[in-house]
């Protein structure tokens, strides 16, 4: 049974997710997910628990030999990923019966799941197989499913933004899936560990800085790089709330997951940092996103798309610590994809239980809102704060890492950026305080209460966890410092 | 003169990959330029086949058979690119089912697949 974990990671949600579609009701469909999504982190917690004690697991599906069939390879790096994305999904699950029954219409409600399960098993399947091509057959497999998702918004502008998501995302697929072309002409495998062990002899030709271009370029789509970002705003502000939820707190992750192997493990850190001026442009174009993106967030009127704004910026300072290429800033990267992933999560939950007993997320419509849901606002209150970076929260672990990277190399003027940009978080987190805290309840919102308890409790959860990831940083520092070296050594 | 034939020998004898660039430029051309919802949806889809039509050139052999055992033919393609190329095919052909059926949803709510005009009524109703 155990020798078939990293299998039953990604064959569990999918099995999952054809049982809801088959079973077409709600409540049945809403089971299977909370079991499916319950049982997920316990297998990532055992996959995590193997690499720790036994190294690296080579899993070869069907018994096929690496050179030939897929290769499931799980070492502490997408092990550390499968736990987070796993993990999430389990909070999730109790959380959605009621946002879903309430945003998406019921016929629709078994689909939904379906959908999100098969996202799930996307996401899951890219970040634990060692096969380019495989990789590129989940992206696409979480990506539909994902534009479906967007797409049973209740707003009409849910269809456009999930068609947009759909063309950009098709066309990121697509341009990795050409660099993963030119590099099997190249190297003749489709291996992430064989072709890191040829690619050494074949680096300096063309086909294979075409390739890395491509690579780059697709997964930068996928991943939201500034200014590549345009479609997630409106996918997140669209979508049901319980879809922005999971696709803020895992998609962009993943594809930054995807991004990571590539760069240190496949290419290597090496050819791609020290030959090539890719440290410069990712600085730029990371800094460009803190700031763009932050600034755009505080003009925004929809309180859900100037949280979308915020994760572009925060994307922004992932790809600043993976940019730098040492180990600190690949921890500083690392250690914020996970605590981002919690944050946003937090956030867009309770702004989902927000809509559910409002029904609406524009600034003006939910003033006052505070007073009258204390706890849930509370919470948000906390995870925003850990997203500004206060010490003593998760947020404050990570930017404390990415400025030690940046004076380590002697960056300290980007020290200061990364200190200064926070600034803006306040600025866009403090509207949005003022709004909810101190203006008096109007309309619907003074009917409102607080979520029930099913809603309530992942939302404290979430909370809770990105206090206590700020104070007891072993797991989510001390894994991601082990994978940050394990990246930089590369693959075998 | 002898460099001309050359290099034109060399250009013609990559066929293929040239039309493998044109169809990829031209799919992705289309894809920006356009605004009906459609249209882009085939450019779209050109841009896709461009791909399949790159790993197939990659797997196939002057003079080669079909991938099939058999004891008179010892040549054949690389068998693999082939099976990648299904993959991506059924992936291009969900992408644009699922693509086309956002269209005639969009078509149902806003009355269009023109963009500007879609955008035009979500301004004017902010």
């Amino acid at each position: 049974m155990s020798e078939h974990l990293p299998a039953l990671q990604v064959v569990v949600p999918l099995l999952g997710a054809v049982l809801a579609a088959l079973v077409r009701r709600p409540g049945p469909a809403w089971l299977i997910t909370v079991v499916v999504s319950f049982a997920t982190p316990v297998i990532a917690a055992m996959l995590l628990v193997q690499v720790l004690d036994g190294g690296v697991i080579s899993y070869h599906l069907g018994g096929w030999d690496p050179s030939v069939g897929i290769e499931y390879r799980v070492d502490v790096v997408n092990a550390l990923v499968l736990l987070l994305v796993s993990s999430v999904a389990a909070v999730i699950a109790p959380f959605a019966r009621l946002s879903v029954l309430s945003e998406v219409p019921d016929d629709r409600v078994a689909w939904f799941y379906s959908m999100y399960l098969i996202s799930l098993a996307g996401l899951l399947g890219i970040a634990i197989t060692g096969d380019a091509f495989n990789a590129f057959v989940f992206l696409e497999v979480s990506s539909l499913s994902s534009y479906a998702l967007i797409a049973m918004g209740r707003d009409r502008r849910a269809l456009v933004a999930a068609y947009q998501y759909l063309i950009m995302g098709t066309i990121g697929a697509s341009f990795y899936v050409i660099g993963v072309g030119l590099i099997y002409t190249m190297t003749g495998t489709l291996n992430l560990g064989l072709i890191a062990e040829r690619i050494g002899d074949v680096e300096s030709t063309r086909p294979v800085l075409v390739a890395l271009a491509f690579i780059v370029v697709g997964i930068s789509l996928k991943l939201a790089l500034f200014p590549l970002h345009v479609w997630l705003p409106n996918a997140y502000a669209y979508a049901p709330s319980v879809a922005t939820v999971f696709l803020a707190a895992t998609a962009t992750k993943v594809a930054i997951y995807l991004f990571a192997r590539f760069v240190f493990s496949v290419f290597g850190a090496g050819f791609v940092f020290a030959d090539l001026p890719v440290t410069e442009i990712l600085v730029v174009l990371s800094v460009a996103a803190i700031f763009g993106a932050s600034t755009v967030a505080i003009f925004q009127s929809d309180v859900k798309r100037m949280f979308a704004y915020s994760s572009v910026g925060q994307v922004g300072y992932i790809t600043l610590g993976l940019s730098l290429a040492t180990v600190t800033g690949l921890t500083g990267g690392l250690v914020h994809l996970v605590n981002h992933a919690m944050i946003k999560a937090a956030i867009f939950m309770g702004l989902g239980a927000v809509f559910y007993r409002v029904g609406k997320i524009e600034f003006d419509d939910i003033a006052g809102v505070g007073r009258r849901m204390p706890i849930t606002m509370s919470a948000v209150v906390i995870a925003c704060l850990s997203l500004v970076g206060v010490p003593g929260t998760a947020g404050f672990v990570s930017k404390w890492y990415l400025i030690v990277a940046a004076i380590e190399v002697g960056w300290w003027w980007l020290g200061l950026l990364i200190v200064l940009s926070s600034m803006l978080t306040v600025i866009y987190v403090g509207r949005f305080f003022e709004c909810v805290w101190f203006r008096e309840p109007a309309g619907e919102v003074a009917r409102a209460g607080e979520p029930p308890l099913e809603m309530l409790v992942p939302i404290c959860i979430l909370a809770a966890a990105t206090v206590y990831f700020g104070i007891d940083t072993e797991l989510t520092a001390g894994m991601a410092e082990r994978a940050a070296v394990a990246l930089l050594q590369g693959v075998r | 003169m002898n460099e001309f034939v050359d290099l034109a020998g060399r250009l013609v004898s990559h066929y293929n990959q040239w039309i493998t660039v044109f169809l990829m430029v031209s799919g992705l051309y289309i894809v920006i330029a356009r605004g009906n919802m459609v249209k882009k949806l085939v450019g779209l889809s050109l841009f896709q086949t461009s791909v399949y039509l790159l790993y197939l050139s990659a797997g196939k052999i002057l003079g080669g058979t079909a991938p099939i055992l058999d004891p008179d033919f010892t040549v054949y393609s690389h068998p693999l690119p082939h099976v990648l190329i299904l993959t991506a095919i059924v992936v291009g052909v969900a992408t644009l089912a699922l693509g086309l059926a956002l269209v005639v949803r969009i078509n149902e709510a806003y009355g269009t697949i023109e963009e500007d005009e879609i955008f035009k009524q979500d301004d004017d109703r902010a």
